[in-house]
């Protein structure tokens, strides 16, 4: 057995960048030990991308840190071997190397470099990006000071940042997320490494950004004839960009293959479980439901607009004010799922915080219609009124982890707004709340526990039944599933889906996810900017928009199927070209 | 669950040698940890943290000697004997199981007539709950029962040594932890009481009342200190009887020490005013006052009650400082501070060092809460990591 691995490799060893047998990285030693990473091997291919995919918690990032010994203490390489190809052909086991030696430095960087989530985080705020970039450089390279700073130029340049020459004097806080993450890029190319590992580059960017980040590192894979190890949890950005997937869960590489392997024959039920909850969102979720919207009114939001004030700062310099949200007008029909699209700093969130006056409006107007007939305006509703309001919308947060108060019990939590209205005491709370509970999936044991006992997607359910406590009519769900793992996302969703079937709900759910809205909502209202840009029923919305931003946006949601590549060929949408047209539409 | 348990119980019985291991504490927590409250987290927690955990075994230890401060002293300690003068500490020797010391002979130098002791031969046996000075336990009961004395009643040990005027240093040290850590307490509860009510409004409401509090308690916190004490100190009329001074003194230290605490609260109070469980308890309905004591302030008890422990001790110096330059306490009241004032001579230092013993007692208590403190700020949040 041993000794036709040792053939195949002979065979394939110009092709094998770096080969990774039974890795083992635990924290921990003796019983006790968290294994981290749990007997895994696979094999990189010069000039490929292989992406490991998995759930937080599956070891993924722990394995990419291993091949470069990073990993965070208590943690250690128990055993295995790293192999790398770059340098000797016959190969080099990095897994030997001691983790501050000579030689494992000159890898790092060099040879292999890494990117990882938040580039605010891994890049220095101190020092301008062009020094940052160049020490890189006169770090592993003879060069110069001024050749160093021109070929920092031109990296920048090659990652596509506008204005090189300026940009490279600029401090890490004068650029935007997409920005920071070129530069780390720029960084990590700057002496042409063998090995890219990228550590859930895009996880923290906005869609359109991520597909930027991603279209520019397949485009420099291929200019340069790098390998690059991705990883992610997300199979959309897997089927854009993977040429060959390994799945992992709890520390083990559950299935490794082609990218088509995976997606059309994977044999792991994991594996389908994840390309399914994926696929699911592809698809609403009202074709086999039903829709339940009527054309009865539930909310009419009048020209609201939430205007943060000019601040001179500290140097005396004047910010001009600040316009969050810019005379948005939508409705709310009562039974319907109303999706609020768009990307970080559109004013989706704020507008459902002012909606239901966690933050007070600027200007306009919030028509709610009561459970009784009359109507409200939340916009300048007095504290007496607030609260009555509060009893029929309610919210449901999107850090499942921040939102319970960890000092109290489940049942302390959920019957909380029963308790302050006044409508449940005693042995009746004690029902209600386990009839609440029993509604969302959790059993009534959890009554006596408190949070730190549960999962994120459990206490996300938590978190649905209080708000459901007071039989609301309208709930805002603020991201409400954004948290979570892709395979929880999906069952959520179905929860309250579920849940508007037997209830009578509507619900106004913010999100940034496309599929998630595609899925879950009736209609929906596409935000850039503070305003509204587009809104209509979701299944136009999400296939056929009208408006470019929509386009671009609806463009850059990675697809399902590895042979798509639709990244590639996404619309491209640019601002300030189509200022006028914002400004008038 | 049970079988795990059961799992954990035969582990810890194997265990025997060491029957409260952590094999047992394990068990318990595995069992329970869900249904843990914040107060059973943070006592887990702390009692990780050793020197913390014997620190407060100790803190409450001083607490008890100064309850029981009566019961505890062999001797009045304002009971002077002109025989016993600058009498250095006596040695406990053991006859059999029976401890005794042996007697000192009080000799004069012939020059300078200062006090000589030699030590006899004759032995004072020392005896447990033996009739002494009569007294009110608690301040209820009256009795004359003490822990140990000296077998004769004639007879005087002095395990610590004795003062000036010949009284058992070992009572007064005992009875000056009454007033020390007492006055520590009471100061550390009025400056809580102040800082958390100005500190909470500071950090609730922000903006220009946040704004005023502040500068209030940066002029507060940039005064010199022990000037102040002395002006505010002098101030006090100098035929006050002992317990009002003792009120006032209290009252003088708690008005500076409350800033500290204060800003602890109103850090606190920013962070916590925008944190998600909060935004979601108003929308529950709850009203403000709700929102603040049913479910802010409980997760600040913890970070409070930590920073109340490490106020005590400096309250404690405070007090010490006072007494020592003789602008807080009065004699005959006893406190750790008025015994040091004691101390102050050059020649009383050469001659009779163990005056200097309740400056150790300070030192010792001093240590042992802030351990005490630190160990309780660690696990104030049994959340984070």
């Amino acid at each position: 057995m041993v000794d036709t691995v040792n053939t195949a490799n002979q065979n394939q060893s110009s092709d094998i960048i770096l080969d990774v047998r039974n890795l083992r990285t635990y924290f921990g030693t003796g019983e006790k030990a968290v294994k981290a990473v749990d007997d895994i091997s696979f094999k990189m291919m010069r000039g490929k991308t292989l992406c490991i995919v998995g759930e937080s918690g599956s070891g993924k990032s722990v394995t990419a840190r291993s091949i470069l010994q990073i990993v965070d203490p208590p943690g250690k390489i128990m055993g295995g071997e790293v192999i790398y190809y770059g340098k000797d052909p016959k190969g080099q086991d990095l897994a030997k190397l001691h983790e501050r030696s000579a030689e494992i430095r000159s890898i790092r960087g060099h040879e292999i470099s890494m990117i990882f989530q938040e580039p605010m985080t891994s890049l220095s705020p101190i020092h301008t990006i062009g020094n940052q970039i160049c020490e890189t450089i006169l770090l592993h390279q003879k060069v110069d000071e001024a050749e160093a700073r021109a070929r920092a130029i031109e990296l920048l340049r090659r990652v596509e940042i506008p204005n090189p020459q300026v940009a490279i004097d600029k401090y890490t806080f004068e650029y935007s997320g997409g920005m920071r993450q070129r530069a780390m890029i720029a960084m990590s190319l700057a002496c042409n490494p063998k090995i890219l590992i990228a550590d859930e580059p895009t996880t923290a960017l906005d869609v359109t950004t991520q597909a930027e980040i991603l279209a520019l590192i397949k485009e420099l894979q291929t200019s340069y004839g790098m390998g690059v190890l991705f990883i992610t949890h997300d199979m959309g950005v897997v089927a854009e960009i993977a040429d060959e997937i390994g799945v992992m869960q709890n520390g083990r590489m559950l299935e490794f293959g082609s990218a088509e392997q995976i997606f059309y024959e994977a044999k792991h039920p994991y594996t389908l479980e994840l390309i399914d909850s994926v696929r699911k969102l592809e698809k609403s979720a009202r074709a086999s439901r039903g829709t339940r919207a009527t054309d009865k009114k539930l909310m009419e939001i009048r020209n609201v607009s939430k205007i943060y004030p000019a601040r001179s700062s500290f140097m005396g310099k004047k910010n001009p004010p600040f316009k969050a949200l810019d005379n948005v007008s939508l409705d709310v029909y009562e039974g319907e799922n109303l999706g609020i699209v768009g990307e970080s700093g559109s004013g989706k969130t704020t507008l459902g915080n002012c909606v239901i006056r966690v933050l007070s409006c600027s200007g306009g107007e919030v028509l709610f219609r009561m459970a009784d007939g009359r109507i409200s305006d939340l916009a300048k509703a007095g504290t007496h009124e607030l609260r009555q309001v509060h009893r029929e919308i309610r919210m449901v947060f999107q850090d499942p982890f921040a939102s319970l108060n960890p000092r109290m019990t489940i049942g302390q939590i959920v019957g909380e707004p029963l308790l302050v209205a006044g409508t449940h005491t005693g042995e009746a709370l004690r029902k209600r709340v386990e009839e609440l509970l029993a509604m969302v999936g959790m059993p009534s044991g959890a009554m006596e526990r408190y949070p730190h006992a549960f999962s994120g997607g459990q206490r996300q359910r938590i978190g649905i039944a209080r708000a459901l406590a007071l039989s609301p009519r309208l709930i805002i769900a603020d991201e409400a599933t954004s948290a979570l793992d892709v395979t929880l996302r999906s069952q959520v969703l179905d929860l309250l889906l579920d849940l508007q079937d037997t209830l009578n709900l509507s619900f106004i759910l913010v999100s940034h996810d496309i599929g998630v809205i595609r899925y879950f909502c009736d209609r929906v209202a596409v935000m850039y900017k503070g305003q509204v840009v587009e809104h209509g029923p979701a299944e136009k919305i999400c296939s056929n928009p009208d408006h470019p931003y929509t386009k671009a946006l609806i463009s850059a949601v990675p697809g399902t199927h590895p042979r798509d590549k639709r990244i590639v060929n996404r619309h491209r949408y640019d601002a300030s070209a189509a200022g006028i047209q914002l400004s008038g539409s | 669950m049970s079988a795990e348990n059961k799992q954990a119980t035969t582990v810890a019985a194997a265990a025997a040698a060491e029957p409260t291991s952590a094999a047992v504490n394990m068990a318990n927590l595995r069992g329970g940890i869900e249904y843990a409250s914040q107060w059973e987290l943070m006592w887990a927690r702390f009692k990780k943290h050793k020197v913390a955990y014997w620190s407060m075994m100790f803190v409450a230890f001083l607490y008890f000697v100064a309850i029981f401060a009566e019961f505890l002293s062999p001797f009045n300690p304002e009971d002077p004997s002109s025989s016993t003068v600058y009498q250095p500490p006596q040695m406990v020797h053991f006859d059999g199981i029976k401890p005794y010391v042996k007697k000192y002979d009080l000799t004069r130098d012939p020059e300078t007539l200062a006090p000589i002791y030699v030590e006899a031969e004759e032995k004072t046996y020392i005896k447990f709950f033996v009739k002494g000075f009569e007294y009110k336990l608690l301040g209820l009961i009256p009795t004359d029962m003490h822990l140990f004395g000296p077998d004769d009643p004639s007879h005087k040990i002095f395990l610590l040594g004795s003062d000036r005027l010949g009284r058992d240093m070992l009572s007064r040290v005992i009875y000056g932890a009454r007033f020390t850590l007492s006055m520590g307490l009471i100061g550390v509860i009025l400056s809580t009481f102040l800082g958390i009510i100005l500190g909470g409004i500071s950090g609730y409401y922000g903006g220009k009342t946040d704004w005023f509090i502040q500068r209030v308690v940066e002029f507060i916190l940039s005064l010199p200190t022990i000037p102040i004490w002395l002006a505010m100190a002098s101030a006090m009329p100098r035929n006050w009887p002992p317990h009002l001074v003792y009120i006032s003194v209290t009252v003088i230290i708690s008005l500076i020490g409350w800033t500290h605490l204060a800003r602890v609260v109103r850090g606190k109070f920013l962070a916590m005013r925008g944190e998600v469980f909060v935004i979601a308890a108003k929308l529950d309905g709850c009203s403000e006052g709700r929102v603040i004591f049913r479910h802010m302030l409980p997760s600040m008890a913890s970070h409070v009650i930590a920073a109340v422990t490490l106020a005590i001790p400096s309250m404690i110096l405070a007090e010490t400082t006072l007494s020592f330059l003789g602008l807080g306490l009065q004699p005959p009241a006893i406190s750790w501070g008025v015994l040091l004032k004691d101390a102050q001579k050059i020649s009383v230092i050469s001659n009779a060092p163990w005056l200097f013993l309740p400056g150790l007692a300070t030192v010792l208590a001093v240590l042992a809460m802030n351990f005490f403190g630190d160990g309780l700020r660690d696990a104030a949040d049994p959340y984070s990591h």
